[in-house]
């Protein structure tokens, strides 16, 4: 298994964001994690991705404890991530975004930087190699000079990406990238992400509320309910899992529409 | 494109040069202080603009590098080019010292601490204690170099010359360290740290280095302006300093390696022309002009360079932008 999940459970102050959740995802898996809102998705996301630290529980990833580990270290690891709502540098161009992605490839400091000592200009040679690779990818050639801040949404959401996409990962964390998208960017989204699976041969976890997307592109689904684990297998199962549709259709104080 | 900016970089070098044939005196002492303090507001612009880390003091590790200079020429007979290198590093020093604790506070807390410090180090200089180096209140007296052996120059206009060489050298230090991987890293940190980190980036780390390099680069400006004027004293340190620096960003552009030199021969040449509309109310005028360069240019001269630029060259028709819904027209969602 590439990244094993053991009965990670978050407090904060009395309230119980996730009550001992386990669950794995295997080498070029698709997982879909899915729950009503308050679920506690996003909290685990963020255990994943180091942005909480889990009050209890274990997250492996490679061999490598992530429970602790610092957050700009993830990347070496081999975990990539987009945002729930766009984390780009508004500033920098599309070309310059994504090559920050790269980030963790380079060795050369300031001073090399500084100096263009030939170690700094070999890296800066193999990230644009890279850099064209996924400019390609993800059709960015054309507005690789760009501001990001100048272009549409949906763009912006490549853009964001082709940022993780660079950095080489072995599992990608994607946050709600259907969030903002209209019908048919969803249908677009669909074929990117397991183009993305097949191509590069990665895992990706998916944590969305459009059902209709994490049904079409995940090997598996996970729902949680509560901070709890209700239902975790194939699309069709989880789908027709009784505790789901209770969750997300049935009566009782709890009821939440999807 | 790379190739005509070459070419006028070539271009504003050499008239540079040439100037030191045309002008001498007092003109030359005045650009050579407008390179001293591009290079002060360079760095200053590497860790406020750059990084977006707010420094109101950075006018104290200038006197930091004043003092260094000084020092080392008047008690240890180090000749003047000598002092650089070593102002550098002690410079460096200082700020990644300083920054390590400083930086943990961020925005306008960072501003108030680096404030602190450039209000707290005058009164340092003149303690007691330190008199034996500082020469307290008095401040120290250099002597002015000579153009080497050989050369027919003036010593004003070898010390221009020598100012700009080591201007220019370090102008393209910066821009060669801004434009790759860890100037990248630099300006991603001040668009959106959290996904800075998630890319990689060590921030602590990197924040804490760019105001290392930031204090270098003011810190030898500070030598060189000590060179340039042959004293220091605590007195021309002030806070004021730290706020001039700090109106120069903003009047040459924040973000630009050469607005750094359009807002250095603002602080230099416009406090003059203020006096010479008006003696008794210099500061006023200098105040008006300001704001109306704030109103008139916001984005600084830099900003405006690149609008006037863009206006002249024809642009490309606006792109059409193929994305995963059609064809849009660029930049409208």
């Amino acid at each position: 298994m590439l990244l094993e999940i053991r009965d990670v459970a978050m407090r904060f102050g009395g309230v119980v964001a996730l009550a001992g959740v386990s669950f794995d995802v295997g080498r070029r898996e698709i997982c879909g994690l899915i729950g009503p809102n308050g679920s506690g998705k996003t909290t685990l996301f963020n255990c994943i991705s180091g942005i909480y630290r889990s009050t209890a529980g274990s997250i492996r990833f490679d061999g490598h404890l992530l429970t602790g580990a610092k957050r700009h270290r993830m990347i070496g690891y081999g975990i990539g991530r987009t945002f729930q709502n766009l984390a780009l540098f508004r500033t920098m161009s599309v070309r310059e975004n994504i090559l920050v992605g790269a980030h963790h490839f380079g060795r050369a400091g300031f001073i090399a930087s500084a100096l263009r000592a030939p170690g700094a200009r070999a890296e800066e040679t193999s990230a644009r190699q890279r850099l064209s690779t996924v400019l390609d990818m993800l059709e960015l050639g054309a507005v690789a000079e760009h501001l990001v801040a100048s272009l549409p949404f949906a763009t912006q959401k490549r853009v964001e990406l082709a940022r993780a996409l660079i950095s080489s990962p072995q599992l990608l964390l994607m946050d709600e990238p259907a969030g903002g998208l209209n019908h048919s960017e969803v249908d677009q989204l669909a074929d990117l992400i397991r183009a993305i699976r097949d191509r590069m041969a990665i895992s990706i976890l998916l944590v969305e509320h459009h059902m209709n997307l994490v049904m079409r592109v995940s090997d598996r689904v996970v729902a949680l309910e509560f901070g709890s684990k209700i239902a975790d297998g194939s699309p069709a199962t989880v789908q027709s899992d009784p505790e789901v549709i209770r969750a997300y259709l049935g009566g009782g104080v709890h009821a939440q529409a999807a | 494109m790379a190739g005509t900016r070459m070419l006028a970089i070539m271009a504003g070098l050499a008239c540079a040069v040439a100037i030191a044939f045309a002008l001498s005196g007092y003109h030359l002492f005045q650009l050579t202080m407008v390179v001293t303090y591009a290079i002060a507001i360079l760095g200053l612009n590497i860790v406020t603009g750059y990084n977006g880390q707010i420094s109101l003091g950075h006018g104290a590790f200038y006197a930091i590098g004043a003092y260094v200079t000084a020092i080392l020429m008047s008690n240890y007979d180090v000749p003047y080019w000598a002092t650089l290198p070593v102002s550098a590093l002690i410079c460096a020093a200082f700020g990644f010292a300083f920054g390590l604790p400083a930086l943990r506070l961020g925005g306008l807390y960072l501003a108030l601490t680096t404030f602190a410090l450039a209000v707290a180090l005058p009164q340092l200089l003149k303690y007691p204690a330190l008199e034996p180096w500082t020469g307290g209140v008095q401040g120290i007296v250099i002597s002015k170099p000579e153009a080497p052996l050989g050369l027919r120059l003036s010593g004003d206009q070898w010390l221009y010359l020598f100012t700009l060489a080591v201007g220019a050298v370090m102008f393209l230090l910066a821009a060669n360290l801004l434009s790759g991987r860890i100037g990248r890293a630099i300006r991603a940190v001040r668009d959106n740290p959290i996904a800075a980190e998630a890319m990689g980036v060590d921030l602590a780390l990197l924040k804490t280095r760019a105001f290392a390099v930031s204090a270098l680069y003011t810190g030898v400006a500070g030598s060189l302006g000590a060179i340039a004027v042959q004293f220091v004293a605590p007195d021309s340190f002030s806070v004021f300093l730290s706020i001039t620096l700090f109106v120069g960003l903003v009047v040459g552009g924040v973000a630009s390696i050469s607005g750094a030199i359009f807002g250095a021969a603002f602080i230099v040449f416009v406090p003059n022309l203020a006096e010479q509309v008006s003696k008794a109310a210099a500061g006023a005028v200098y105040g008006v002009i300001l704001i109306g360069f704030l109103y008139f240019i916001p984005s600084g001269f830099a900003g405006m360079a690149r609008r006037i630029l863009q206006r002249m060259i024809p642009q490309r028709p606006a792109m059409l932008v193929r994305t995963e819904v059609g064809v849009r027209e660029n930049g409208h969602a």
